[in-house]
């Protein structure tokens, strides 16, 4: 069974259909990328899923759970994490702080306690930091670790981010233009942390990105949107021949169909 | 420089980096507690009123500093702490309960109030916080059966186990009393900070959609934050009522709300130390002016005081002064002067450039 199964998926904004009658299936353990123009509506899409926007019709479920309804904070307790495409940290924390803020879902503990840093609180700090510190060796952040976030630069930005998100423990990581911004070989480092995401770490990725090396390198399937519409799903080799997706990047119709 | 050599995850979740912060904040606690000791009394009622002023700092600094949310009614949660602490005393119960009681209460009330006001942010929230305090004050004039109403009341004064901590009769009891409690405060405070739940605090205040896509939720957080902001605030007013002795509503007017954001401001946004560097500045700086009053008048025989409102204007000036030319605060000053000299001579001037902005009104974005 698919691990999230979105279905006939829309949000208007008044007049504007910015997602229109989108449904896609991300199989377990799969890289499924979403391509598209500018305005595609592809962010769009990943803000239904965690529930930031509300859905103006369609449904989505998650290891068959429908979580049309459910409110945005309860999307990463289910084992969904995510990234921003303007990078949303927290940026007067440090990054150690942030990662740790990452293990929100996993703290078991009531704010009395917290107050009174209760032994259970300190063994739950240790256990997260543990979890942490695992992120920030596969990630190859030590050296940033006290880093105050204002002061980075933005590649590492974007690596912390995926850190945070990894720290949830999640099941499944919506990456928001993971390599955007990136220089040549920090998004050929993208492309092998998402290789060992899904191999090492069983993750299954789901990503918008504009990058087609990045995508050709590690989606075993693509989705291409234009206009909040469907164009052509399939390997990233099909979909790039697709003629729909070379007239929604070049704006040539397809040969045989009105202009 | 000082190196640190981490051997354990335990050295990062300690309140204290090393055993010279320690030692230094030990040396501090021991200070105060001897002040008794030497100083006089009118410099004790100082530091205590200093002391009251920190805990009611703290606690606005919790919802400013650390989760972003700006309050104009925190004199509306000052007096619903003094009210309620000497309602309860003059019911018969003993300090000891009556005052945790108090704050509670306030920090309930304060969370009530949260939840519809932190669906607003920014200039929006401070207004609504200002209503409240307006609906605040109308309260206390009605209720006069315990307030007192206009008249106001007598604060009773604290006896624990057969010790008396009177205002005027054992200042240096009370001077203790408050001392411990802001001490307890101060801990507690510190311990949430490095806790889950200190952590979720900030990660509203810096971006609320990525704090719900790390599965917090934005309200809870905010009408907690609020509770426990208010709270603290309820127990520093409660003090403050046995402190002052006799008052009524005219004790918490709109000035007190707004002292108590410069407080927080000027001591430095996001920093517990500051909401006591802030504390230090407002209620010093009043004093020195008036001490400053009386050299001018007796040396160089210009009456200061002749003139209306000369005294309040020195005052805002300095405030002025300070939030043009160290909008980091007090604290941030204490900072940059610390890493100066740790980092002699490599120290430079833009290090601290991007600290900027705390509020999330701020933002430009």
């Amino acid at each position: 069974m698919s691990l999230l199964v979105a279905k006939d998926i829309a949000i208007h904004f008044g007049g504007v259909k910015a997602v229109d009658g989108v449904s896609f299936s991300v199989e377990e353990g799969e890289v499924f990328a979403i391509i598209g123009p500018n305005g595609a509506g592809k962010s769009t899409i990943f803000n239904l899923i965690s529930r930031i926007y509300p859905l103006t019709h369609g449904k989505i479920s998650f290891d068959g759970k429908d979580i049309t309804r459910l409110k945005a904070h309860d999307i990463a307790q289910l084992g969904i994490a995510r990234t921003f495409q303007n990078i949303e940290l927290f940026d007067h924390s440090t990054v150690l702080q942030n990662m740790l803020m990452g293990r929100h879902t996993h703290s078991r503990t009531s704010f009395v306690e917290n107050i009174l840093f209760t032994p259970k609180v300190r063994q739950q700090e240790r256990d997260h930091r543990k979890r942490v510190e695992e992120m920030i060796e596969f990630l190859e952040l030590e050296a940033y670790r006290n880093k105050m976030i204002a002061g980075l630069p933005y590649g590492v930005r974007k690596v912390v981010e995926i850190g945070r998100a990894l720290a949830i423990g999640p099941k499944m990581i919506l990456l928001d233009e993971p390599a955007s911004g990136l220089s040549v070989e920090e998004s050929q480092e993208v492309a092998f942390w998402i290789e060992d995401m899904r191999r090492d770490m069983g993750l299954t990725v789901l990503m918008v990105e504009h990058d087609m090396g990045l995508v050709s390198a590690v989606a075993d399937r693509v989705l291409a949107v234009a206009n909040g519409r469907m164009l052509a799903e399939g390997t990233a080799a099909e979909v790039q021949a697709d003629p729909h997706v070379q007239a929604a990047y070049l704006g040539t119709a397809p040969a045989g169909e009105p202009a | 420089m000082r190196i640190i050599f981490k051997t354990s995850y335990d050295k990062d979740i300690d309140i204290h980096e090393h055993w010279g912060k320690r030692g230094a904040i030990l040396v501090l606690l021991a200070f105060m507690a001897v002040l008794p000791f030497f100083a006089g009394e009118y410099y004790l009622a100082e530091a205590t009123n200093t002391l009251i002023w920190a805990l009611a700092g703290m606690g606005l600094m919790l919802l400013v500093g650390h989760t972003g949310q700006v309050s104009l009614g925190h004199a509306a949660f000052l007096a619903i702490g003094a009210y309620t602490e000497v309602a309860l005393m003059n019911i018969g119960w003993p300090f000891l309960i009556a005052f945790p009681v108090a704050g509670i209460f306030t920090g309930i009330f304060g969370a009530l109030i949260a939840i519809p006001a932190v669906r607003m942010s920014g200039i929006y929230l401070a207004i609504a916080t200002l209503a409240v305090f307006v609906i605040v004050e109308e309260l206390i004039i009605l209720l006069e059966p315990i307030t007192g109403g206009v008249g106001g009341l007598f604060a009773p004064s604290i006896t624990i186990a057969g010790i008396s901590f009177d205002r005027y009769a054992d200042l240096s009891n009370l001077y203790w009393l408050v001392l411990l409690i802001v001490a307890l405060v101060t801990w507690g405070y510190a311990n949430l900070m490095r806790s889950p739940t200190g952590r979720s605090f900030l990660a509203v205040r810096d971006s609320e959609v990525s704090a719900r896509a790390l599965g917090i939720n934005v309200t809870r957080t905010r009408a907690l934050a609020f509770g426990l902001s208010t709270g603290v605030t309820g127990l520093a007013g409660a003090l403050m009522g046995h402190y002052i002795g006799f008052f009524n509503y005219e004790l918490f007017s709109i000035f007190i709300s707004i002292n108590l954001l410069l407080v927080v401001t000027i001591g430095g946004l996001g920093s517990i130390q500051g909401a006591f560097l802030g504390a230090i500045l407002i209620t010093a700086v009043p004093q020195l002016i008036a001490i400053f009053r009386d050299w001018a008048n007796a040396t160089v025989g210009i009456n200061i005081g002749s003139i209306p409102g000369l005294d309040t204007m020195i005052f805002s000036g300095v405030l002025i002064a300070f939030i043009i030319y160290e909008p980091l605060g007090l604290y941030g000053r204490w900072l940059k002067t610390r890493t100066w000299f740790e980092l002699f001579p490599l120290a430079r001037r833009d290090m601290f450039r991007r600290q900027k902005s705390y509020l999330k009104t701020e933002r430009t974005k």
